[in-house]
């Protein structure tokens, strides 16, 4: 039982941390960014063969990773998505098929397999109450944590941070002071990128890099947000925990396989009884009133 | 006019994050009577009508049509019961030449019923439609597309839309709104119309003095929260009104 | 600054077209053939190929074709007359699959009627699914459309029931015991006479119908339409399902075709390959997206040694043409039948 709750604890964290870059982008800008996923394991490879292949120190590495990956998600936005911005459609579209395209290129040039690997921060485990947990996982929860706290400080205490905010819940009174829509989507994306590349640099190495976990990194992210109600941070958070601690106990109770019938039951769920997420604004739900 | 209400709102409020949009308003409109709602900008008269025909749910309060409890019912429910509404930037179905617009509504289940008989051909129910709002017959007009009307065919048009349910109440957001004055003296006489055909009328308008003429009560809004009803002198000379309108500074 | 210089293009219809518009069509057999011809010349085209050119290779290229057809005009409907972006073909596809294929495999129902049967339970499920989606943004059909399918392949490859890794084999062919030619023949036509059959309907429903006059304004301005005392959530459901009958068809077909049902047919494939044919067609049109999947798919053919650097080759001409080319390639066709451009002075 305890084994359960401590994993649930850490499965959740771990989809809060996946997830963060999705809903900021999608908060701030209304953008759902379908590249997620695939931002994420490029991020990892890229860091992987920063580290490996050029033999880098792992610091950079994983710094330059992050910084290209932001790069390429305001990339994205600047060339592609800039052209069709407003018709949401074709956003949708667009990012999805950049993910596509990234992910079954890389599944081409041969990144697949468990040779690639990222290292673990530190390596050995710990038993806490006969429950054995690996150092990692712990680096994972510390980090993760602080992540969070760092958003929110950021968020609510800072210049950036507030501004973004302000765009998230008007987006036009925003505009009126001077923002400019575009600069700030493409800083959103380019943040979002950047935070899936963290979540995966922490989150990576604890198991392989394959294309598939770009789709179901996507898969998952898009679950925990319309849980937690698209666009809300807060709320993105305790869905994941939410989530992560079902799929703990429903491995545990049903059977291993069944991890991932429980994120479809409560996307079902959710739909049904409060489409707009837990904390989701339901004004979110209709196009205008 | 009889004096049975058709309408009454009770205590409704609605807000929006931290801001109350509506604030505990409470009114009674009698069948078959024009009803004003006025007040400054960002009173809240668009929310309250947007709660009342269903578009928003309100936080407390309740709406009673000819007696049954309509509060938070979904709009196509509360406009099967007979309230239509026209909205406040008009903006009827684009693509569809300007008579197919009326035929949208005639889809409905309560025109159905209504048009019983009739019903064979919904084209010619809307160009009749058209013609009673005042397109005239015989031109080419009605079969433009509606995005290439000018704006005084366009509330017409959403008149049209909701003589399509043949409502007992239409509730009108700014009809006049963008109108010159010529093309608002020659809408007023179809809302007389209206109203003579036993149509209750509620108004939320910004040209009061067109709206005086019609209107036989009229209530005032400020901020969300009703400041003032009565008939129009009443409300006019009231100087609670008169402070919302000019601001407390003495000129 | 030299005025006289500035000059801008205009575009005016062809003087034939002027001449074939209402009833004066009739009026001679060049106006009547300038309609007709884009419409009757390919659909001929299409049913002679699987006579003209026996063999097997290219009837299974006209056949695959028509299969992403059947699920572009899907994504085209909905998009088009709904407003909705439906992200997972593979949905309804890998729905009517598994249904047709599993009455066959575990009830042993003949495939002429599993094959309807397959088409409406699974276009209903379908529906049912993305009910709770449909009065909210349309990002969330786009995301559920997304989810579910790998939702549906992880599900049946976990807990192992229809089949699970391997799937369903050893279904009925439809075609048999009838003798070469004719199998080859009789598969092709019943996806090409779906295709078209597709083709035209919807076309029609979208132009002619009352749910086609409700839809588009739905589309349009929802808001006047609900209250105009319309229930959108019904409308809506219904072009759902309408939509998603010729996609689940294709499934069921596909599961007759190869005699067999598995994992892959929630592949990804089958969302990406039809939008990207209706994005390279031209969107808007269900003949566009009919149009793209004829060129994708076959080009599709020649890149089989890239594995699946294909799915990769269909996402960037999906970018390239919804970025550079947004009107895709029959808008444009049309355009240029339909009209003439020159340069005039200002």
């Amino acid at each position: 039982m305890l084994d359960a709750l401590i994993y649930g604890l850490i499965n959740g964290l771990i989809l809060a941390l996946i997830t963060a870059g999705f809903t900021l982008c999608y908060s701030v800008s209304r953008l759902p960014n379908f590249a997620h996923g695939a931002l994420y394991i490029l991020a990892g490879l890229v860091a992987w063969t920063l580290f490996n292949s050029l033999g880098l120190n792992y610091v950079l590495s994983v710094f330059c990773s992050l910084i290209s990956t932001a790069f390429i998600g305001a990339a994205i936005y600047w060339l592609l998505v800039m052209r069709v911005r407003g018709m949401e459609a074709s956003e949708i579209i667009v990012t999805f098929a950049v993910a596509l395209l990234m992910m079954e290129v890389l599944r081409y040039l041969g990144f697949v397999g468990p040779k690639f690997t990222l290292p673990v921060f530190v390596s050995g485990s710990i038993d806490i109450l006969g429950v054995t947990v690996d150092y990692h996982r712990w680096v994972i929860v510390a980090l993760t944590a602080a992540l969070m706290l760092f958003l929110w400080f950021f968020t609510h205490n800072t210049k950036v941070g507030l501004a973004l905010r302000a765009i998230a819940q008007d987006e036009r009174a925003a505009m009126m002071l001077g923002i400019d829509s575009d600069l700030v989507a493409s800083l959103s994306l380019a943040f979002g990128s950047a935070l899936a590349a963290l979540a995966a640099i922490i989150v990576l190495p604890l198991g392989a890099i394959t294309v598939e976990t770009g789709y179901s990194v996507l898969i998952m992210a898009v679950a925990v947000a319309i849980l937690g109600g698209l666009g809300s941070m807060g709320g993105t958070f305790i869905a994941a925990l939410l989530l992560g601690f079902s799929q703990q106990f429903a491995m545990k109770l049903v059977g291993p396989q069944y991890s991932m019938v429980v994120f479809m039951a409560a996307i079902v769920l959710v739909l049904i009884i409060k489409p707009s997420g837990i904390f989701g604004k339901t004004k979110e739900l209709e196009e205008r009133v | 006019m009889s004096s049975q209400l058709i309408l009454e709102v009770i205590g409704l409020s609605k807000s929006f994050g931290g801001v109350k949009a509506v604030d505990g308003v409470s009114f009674k409109v009698r069948k078959g009577e024009v009803f004003g709602i006025i007040g400054p900008n960002g009173s809240g008269k668009t929310t309250l009508i947007n709660t009342i025909t269903g578009f928003v749910k309100p936080d407390k309060g309740k709406v009673i049509f000819k007696g049954v409890d309509i509060t938070g019912k979904p709009p196509h429910e509360i406009a099967g019961m007979g309230i239509a509404r026209t909205f406040q930037t008009a903006r009827p179905f684009l693509r569809l030449p300007a008579y197919k617009n009326p035929v949208v509504p005639l889809y409905s289940s309560r025109a159905r019923k209504m048009f019983l008989g009739r019903y064979g051909d919904r084209d010619h129910v809307a160009l009749d439609l058209l013609e009673e709002v005042g397109f005239e017959r015989d031109s080419l007009t009605p079969y433009k597309p509606a995005g290439t009307l000018p704006h005084g065919y366009l509330k017409r048009l959403e008149l049209a839309r909701c003589l399509a349910l043949k409502p007992e109440v239409i509730i009108t957001d700014e009809v006049f709104s963008g109108l010159s004055a010529a093309e608002v003296a020659s809408i007023m006489p179809l809302l007389e119309k209206l109203n003579m055909s036993g149509i209750t009328l509620i108004m939320i308008e910004h040209r009061l003095r067109e709206l005086f003429r019609l209107a036989e009560r009229v209530m005032v809004l400020e901020y969300g929260v009703k400041i003032a009803e009565g008939t129009p002198s009443e409300v006019v000379g009231n100087e609670r009104v008169k402070e919302a309108y000019m601001g407390t500074e003495v000129m | 600054m030299a005025l006289s210089e500035v000059k801008r293009k205009e575009r005016i219809d062809r003087p034939i077209k002027v001449h074939s518009d209402d009833m004066y069509v009739l009026a001679s057999f060049k106006t009547m053939l300038y309609l007709a011809g884009p419409r009757i010349f390919p659909a001929l085209t299409l049913l002679i190929i699987p006579l003209l050119v026996p063999s097997v290779y290219t009837v299974r290229v006209v056949i695959a074709s028509c299969v992403i057809a059947m699920l572009a005009m899907n994504f085209d409907f909905l998009l088009h007359s709904v407003g909705l972006v439906s992200l997972g073909g593979a949905l309804f596809f890998g729905l009517g699959a598994y249904t047709a294929g599993s009455l066959n495999y575990y009830y042993g129902i003949n495939p002429y009627i599993t094959m309807p049967m397959g088409t409406l339970i699974g276009a209903a499920i379908a529906t049912l699914l993305l009910l709770p989606c449909l009065p909210l943004r349309g990002i969330y059909f786009a995301l559920v459309t997304l989810i579910f399918p790998l939702f549906f392949s992880k599900i049946i490859e976990a807990t192992l029931i229809l089949g699970g890794t391997d799937g369903l084999i050893g279904i009925k062919s439809m075609v048999e015991g009838f003798p070469h030619p004719f199998d080859l023949w009789i598969e092709a036509y019943l996806i090409i006479s779906a295709t078209l059959l597709t083709l035209f309907t919807l076309r029609r429903i979208y132009r002619c119908t009352d749910l086609g006059l409700v839809l588009n304004a739905i589309k349009d301005n929802d808001q006047a339409v609900k209250a105009s005392g319309i229930n959108i959530t019904l409308y809506k459901a219904l072009a759902v399902f309408i939509a998603a009958l010729p996609s689940s068809f294709a499934g069921a077909y596909v599961t007759h075709l190869y005699n067999w049902v598995g994992l892959s047919h929630w592949s990804l494939d089958y969302s990406i390959l039809p939008i990207a044919a209706s994005v390279v067609g031209g969107m808007g049109t269900i003949a566009g997206p009919m149009l793209g999947s004829f060129i994708l798919v076959p080009l599709a053919e020649y890149l089989r040694e890239f594995g699946s650097l294909r799915v990769a080759f269909y996402a960037m001409a999906l970018v390239a043409f919804i970025v550079l080319w947004p009107e895709g390639i029959i808008n444009w066709l049309s355009r240029k039948y339909h009209q003439l451009e020159r340069w005039v002075k200002v």
